[in-house]
């Protein structure tokens, strides 16, 4: 279960938790991971919630290419690539993004690549909701 | 059959449809698709996807494809 969408709330200590304990003991020396979590504030605004839209197939698609393509890249143990759909509430996570290697180079490079690339290709797009009404975000914060 | 085409986030509301189809007749690449959907050329900022692989203006398209239009994608 390398790529997932969910629909509500879920936990990324959790889901790293139960990754690692499906990979054979001793087979990884590194684990890097990246969690990204809602603000209650952009651009100078106040953020009440917001809508996360995407192109259902073409995103979990989009996510396996990415997956496959780090793999290709760097000799990874593991990969797991979680990203909420629908509405979140500040405070919630979006994304998360693990990674398992034997060694932390490969780990913290893989992460980090992962997340930027899945920021730039994958179809998700993010509508504010504000005290003063609702707005797409139109392009994501430099990494 | 026909080429299906679907439409996403603020591209969708400003354009009004989400989802449509069109005969293939005319039809060649992704840039034609948009020109027969809008009347327009095919701005820079507008992404594009063809049977779900991100896809540029001169992607070629044919019938029984699905072609999506998007503006950048903010994720993660």
């Amino acid at each position: 279960m390398t790529v997932r969408l969910v629909e509500g709330e879920f936990d990324p200590w959790a889901l790293l938790q139960a990754e690692q304990r499906r990979l054979p003991p001793g087979s990884f020396g590194a684990t890097a991971c990246f969690v990204g979590t809602m603000r209650d504030f952009n651009q100078g605004d106040e953020v009440e919630s917001l809508f996360l839209e995407h192109y259902p197939g073409m995103t979990e698609r989009e996510l396996e290419r990415l997956t496959a393509e780090a793999r290709q890249c760097w000799p990874l143990v593991a990969v797991l690539v979680v990203h909420r759909v629908g509405h979140i509430r500040p405070g919630e996570p979006i994304a998360l993004v693990g990674v398992w290697s034997a060694h932390r180079r490969e780990a913290f490079k893989a992460c980090r690549w992962l997340m930027e690339a899945l920021k730039q290709r994958a179809p998700f797009w993010k509508k504010e909701v504000t005290p003063h009404g609702t707005r797409w975000v139109e392009k994501n914060t430099p990494g | 059959m026909a080429i299906r085409v679907r439409v996403f986030a603020s591209l969708k509301e400003r354009l009004g449809i989400e989802q449509t189809e069109m005969t293939p007749e005319g039809i060649g690449c992704v840039a034609d698709v948009w020109r027969r959907l809008t009347g327009d050329d095919l701005p820079a900022q507008v992404l594009a996807a063809v049977n779900m692989n991100h896809a540029g203006p001169d992607a070629p398209v044919r019938d029984g494809d699905e072609v999506a239009f998007f503006p950048p994608v903010t994720g993660g």
